[in-house]
């Protein structure tokens, strides 16, 4: 079946959007057309699915050159999937916006504020869909410095030096993907993603295949914020402006993790990044210490933004963990973990901007009693905790299921262990805010609180409540992921 | 053609309902679901098994066979009369959480196969945490929060338990385990928990009394029932609940005498009385396991009588230390009574229901053989004559007269406790009632000229020495129970080993109290010291300093991959 252009228009569509944003002056204007484009390209992204799952893999020669020589865009189970999530979580954040960014950004910046969401959008998309090498370096800077100026857009000072942390560290990591696939490049001649795999196989027991390893694992790690190179996300997540909070907790990481496993598993293979390199002995441990530290961490923050960053911290290392497994049911359970996440933490952080809207601040301290003035809000919020715990019926919870069975597949006890001992932590985190908002008396002057609007309610229940859905229905979630750990793994059913 | 509903979702839809109905309507929806329910359960009892498929596995969402009905009519029939008890609160977490709680409870005893059994295990630690919280006092808040970690545990423990199961099996089935397999082994801890086994039982005495009045009463009849009905399920016959019953039914007397809160003694008399479920279970004969089955029947009907009456007194003096409260009977002279019935039934009274259910378990350990714990569990009955049957009632509303004038408490409280009073003695005068619908064929005959007598013997001597102690002015609360009941059964045990044993355990969950204090005060001060907001993991390290790690785990990469 053809799918004509749409794999490139996924990703061009925002770039040709993003300096038609900066002629449309007005902040409603470009607000409109932004909700717009995210809401065609969710469009374009659930036609490729249904065709991907229908008749298996798309190729879109870019300018009709064929690969290997030619850019290719390459799509499968996988990164279908990758996209949809993304554009799920633009598309909903987007009508968001609106009042969330007259808060907190100045209105003359409000169209170039659009036109740089609209670029960071096509980066990741960008790096997602395409099936080259070096594509994917240019599209990852395209969406990286597209963050740091939205991060850096953020209302307090302190944006500043997060975003240029984040600069720096973003740069050594993509220049360490620069290194690895500039090694891949000398010893194979190729940067066709498909082409390089069959060409790796013939040299991969050459040392600079080795280094390109390294290179490129710790250059995706950084993107992905896995311990110990997590440094730049809690304070990014809490500077950045609040529907960039939710757009990059729920999208950005899972590009990284999304590009770790196309690089492990369909450019390294399984074979070789788990059997001759020890690449399970690195990521297993330092997932496991991401999980308990992110999660000890977030119990004593009192701003509930950073609280809920170093929660992701901790979730990013549930979803490594799958990762480091390399069998079917590991990989299963960190991309539906990937998909889960990003519905539960992109609702929380939504909910998070509500509270900034009405509350002004997100710090533990203002929140008493505020379960009685805003209780959609509260009950937005405590509903993602309850998935961040792992709670039955909730999407955390099939998550959980897949990476515990992956761990007793493995013969790994103490990590089954660990997984559950990491919800127990997560039960104090979510248990200090629900007793802080519903438990303690509201102070004198909350009387004039009142509910966030509802075009912001409304995008944040969307997400809640599909995590919710997710929860319960996991046919759709769980098949793609099977689909998508068989496609990574060569093991098509 | 009527088929049935899953019990539990009449309850949750019922919630859904309730949470949004007006102030008005909520008490009388309360009351409905319940009712529909109980009329649904008809068509259940009929055969009803639900299967729906999750991931691979087929799950049993409901499984209908005599000892589940067992357990469904009575949830049933508890949160028909709490709620009726309960018609007056105004509080909409409370009336929502209940619910959502007993439909817990009812997905745990339909579940046939362990995920369902788990999903219904962790929905009743959540929901049953708010019955604590809507108190709303700081301590209630920080019992519960307590309250919801160990749970919380308990689920995990049942969770890692069941996979392990799954993956050496294949089968979900919730049915006979045994202890011989580490998931056994798990899964046992994992309701041990929950049924408050000695050592782990903190968490009932700790959490419960901090409960709403009405709270309580919904706490004392679900969680627990639920766990011995999973013990029965998986673990009847295995000996080692024996003797962990027979532990249950002695330790909290002694706890239960010298505690001055009348709703924690209550709390400590539940442990002893799911002390006797358990022997039974243990004992695993067709006696024995309808005895323990139909004593927890009666323990929710009784317990819950005497919970009631204690929450009235709560709600109407707003006191429940008995040092505070006596001689309320010239002013609540209803509630006394029913609480009298109560009492006598809690100490198996012969024409009251723990009669009819508790002689089953002592019949059957004689049966067996198992002399020592039939005298150990003799003397558990009389501890809790004394302690249920007398202090209860005793100290408040008789005693001294603390000068507390009040009214009876609101009419629907009266009427529940009514009900539950009569229900008592219904079955306590017309066993086969109750006989008629347990699990296995029952041949015993409680009322043998033999069997009243014992009891009689035991519980009038008890009382006789009760009223002496009293009179002599030998009975202020700090004297140990076994004073009581030393004239005939006890004479060789005596009162110093009693003392000693008291004060061992005393000492014992000092120490325990002790450990976790410093334990967890020592995990919060390294927890704090490593990741609290000015530790080095918390803060914001210099951009240096992260491209420093980069540099570092790149570097540990290359030496593994090169080695």
């Amino acid at each position: 079946m053809s799918a004509g252009a749409l794999p490139i228009l996924q990703v061009v569509l925002p770039l040709i959007a993003a300096p038609l944003c900066v002629l449309l002056r007005r902040s409603g204007l470009a607000w409109a057309f932004t909700t717009l484009i995210t809401w065609c390209l969710l469009a374009i992204s659930i036609l490729l699915l249904i065709r991907v799952m229908a008749g298996g893999v798309i190729s879109y020669r870019l300018g009709g050159w064929a690969p290997p020589f030619g850019i290719e865009y390459r799509l499968d189970a996988v990164n279908c999937f990758v996209l949809l999530i993304i554009c799920v979580i633009a598309a909903v954040v987007a009508p968001y916006m609106r009042q969330s960014v007259a808060r907190e950004i100045p209105a003359p910046r409000h169209n170039i504020f659009y036109a740089v969401y609209l670029l960071a959008l096509t980066g990741l998309l960008g790096i997602t869909a395409t099936g080259d090498a070096f594509n994917i370096y240019v599209f990852m800077e395209i969406s990286s410095l597209a963050s740091y100026v939205l991060i850096a857009l953020g209302p307090s000072r302190q944006a500043r030096t997060a975003a240029f942390q984040y600069l720096i560290v973003g740069t050594i990591g993509a220049t360490f993907l620069l290194i690895g696939i500039g090694l891949l490049y000398t010893m194979t001649g190729t940067l066709n993603l498909a082409d390089l795999s069959l060409r790796i196989r013939e040299v991969s027991d050459m040392r600079p295949i080795y280094a390109a390893l390294a290179f490129i694992t710790i250059g995706v790690l950084v993107k992905l914020a896995l311990f110990p190179v997590h440094i730049w996300l809690p304070n990014a997540y809490t500077q950045a402006p609040s529907a960039i909070s939710a757009f990059l907790a729920a999208s950005a990481t899972k590009v990284g993790a999304y590009l770790l496993l196309r690089f492990i598993f369909t450019l390294f293979g399984v074979e070789f990044s788990f059997e001759q390199m020890p690449l399970m002995e690195i990521l297993m441990p330092l997932s496991l210490i991401a999980i308990l530290v992110g999660s000890i961490v977030a119990i004593f923050q009192n701003n509930l933004k950073r609280l809920f960053a170093y929660s992701s911290i901790g979730q990013i290392g549930y979803l490594a963990l799958g990762i480091s497994f390399g069998s079917t049911s590991g990989l299963t359970g960190a991309i539906v973990h990937t998909f889960n996440h990003a519905m539960m933490k992109g609702g929380i952080f939504l909910a998070l901007g509500c509270l900034v809207f009405r509350a002004g601040s997100v710090d533990l301290s203002t929140l008493h009693g505020l379960g009685r003035r805003m209780p959609f809000t509260m009950a937005a919020l405590i509903m993602g905790g309850l998935g961040l715990i792992g709670v039955p019926l909730t999407s955390g919870f099939v998550s959980k299921w897949y990476l515990v069975q992956a761990a007793i597949e493995a013969d790994l006890w103490p990590v089954a262990v660990l997984i559950l001992f990491g919800s127990l932590l997560a039960l104090i985190y979510v248990g200090r805010i629900i007793e802080v908002a519903f438990f303690r008396p509201p102070p004198a002057d909350l009387q004039a609180m009142r509910e966030a609007p509802l075009q912001m309610l409304i995008p944040t229940w969307i997400l809640i409540a599909s995590s919710v859905y997710f929860g319960i229905h996991t046919d759709i979630t769980v098949s793609v992921s099977e689909r998508a750990a068989e496609v990574l793994l060569g093991t098509p059913s | 053609m009527i088929t049935s509903l899953p019990p539990f979702l009449i309850f949750f839809a019922g919630a859904l309902v309730v949470a949004f109905a007006p102030n008005r309507l909520r008490p009388t929806l309360t009351l409905l679901v319940p009712l529909f329910g109980g009329w649904n359960l008809w068509y259940v009892a009929a055969g009803s098994d639900l299967t729906v498929a999750l991931f691979d596995y087929r799950l049993e969402l409901v499984r209908s066979d005599k000892l589940s009905l067992l357990f469904g009519i009575l949830f049933h029939l508890a949160t028909f009369l709490i709620s009726i008890y309960a018609v007056h609160i105004r509080d909409r977490l409370q009336q929502v959480s209940s619910l959502v709680y007993a439909g817990g409870a009812l997905g745990a005893v339909f579940a046939g196969d362990l995920i369902t059994l788990f999903v219904a295990w962790e929905l009743m630690a959540v929901s049953s945490v708010f019955l604590i919280w809507a108190r709303r006092t700081p301590r209630a808040s920080s019992a519960g929060l307590r309250y919801l970690a160990i749970q919380i545990s308990s689920g995990l423990l049942l969770l890692a338990g069941a996979l392990l199961h799954i993956s050496e099996t294949g089968s979900l089935a919730f049915g006979p385990l045994g202890v011989g397999s580490l998931a056994g082994v798990l899964i046992f801890t994992a309701f041990g928990i929950k049924c408050a086994f000695p050592l782990v039982h903190s968490w009932l005495t700790d959490a419960y009394p901090e409960a709403t009045p009405s709270g309580m009463v919904f706490l004392s009849a679900f969680t627990t029932k639920v766990a011995v009905y999973g013990l029965a399920r998986s673990f009847a016959g295995t000996e080692a609940l024996i003797y962990i019953g027979t532990a249950m039914a002695m330790f909290p007397i002694f706890y239960a005498v010298i505690e001055n809160d009348l709703r924690r003694v209550l709390a400590f008399s539940l442990i002893n009385q799911v002390g006797f479920m358990v022997v039974g279970i243990g004992i695993g004969s067709e006696l024995a396991l309808n005895g323990a089955v139909s004593h927890a029947f009666n323990d929710v009907l009784f317990k819950g009588l005497l919970l009631m009456a204690m929450g009235a007194v709560l709600h109407q003096t707003g006191k429940i230390n008995g040092s505070e409260l006596g001689g309320l009977y010239k002013t609540m002279p209803i509630t006394t009574g029913f609480c009298i019935v109560g009492a006598a039934s809690i100490s198996a009274f012969p024409l009251f229901s723990g009669f009819v259910s508790k002689s089953m378990v002592m019949a059957a350990a004689a049966q067996e053989g198992y002399w020592i714990v039939w005298l150990l569990l003799l003397f558990a009955s009389a501890g809790v004559f004394h302690h249920a049957g007398i202090k209860i009632p005793y100290f408040a509303f008789f005693a001294h007269d603390s000068g507390i004038r009040t009214r009876e408490p609101p009419a629907n409280m009266l009427i529940a406790m009514g009900l539950g009073a009569a229900l008592c003695i219904l079955i306590g005068v017309y066993p086969s009632l109750l006989y008629g619908i347990l699990p296995w064929e029952v041949h015993y005959i409680p009322y043998t000229a033999d069997h009243v007598l014992t009891q009689l013997q035991l519980l009038f001597f008890s009382a006789l020495a009760f009223a002496w102690l009293n009179l002599a002015g030998l009975y202020p609360p700090e004297l140990p129970s076994v004073n009581l009941d030393a004239d005939w059964l006890y004479r060789r045990l005596g009162l110093r080993g009693a003392r000693l044993a008291e004060r061992a355990l005393a000492k014992a969950e000092q120490t325990g109290a002790r450990l976790t204090e410093v334990s967890s005060y020592n995990f919060r001060r390294v927890a704090m010291q490593h990741c609290g907001p000015a530790s080095v993991l918390a803060r914001t390290w210099s951009t240096g300093f992260a491209a420093l790690w980069i540099i570092i785990l790149l570097g540990i990469c290359l030496i593994l991959y090169y080695l």
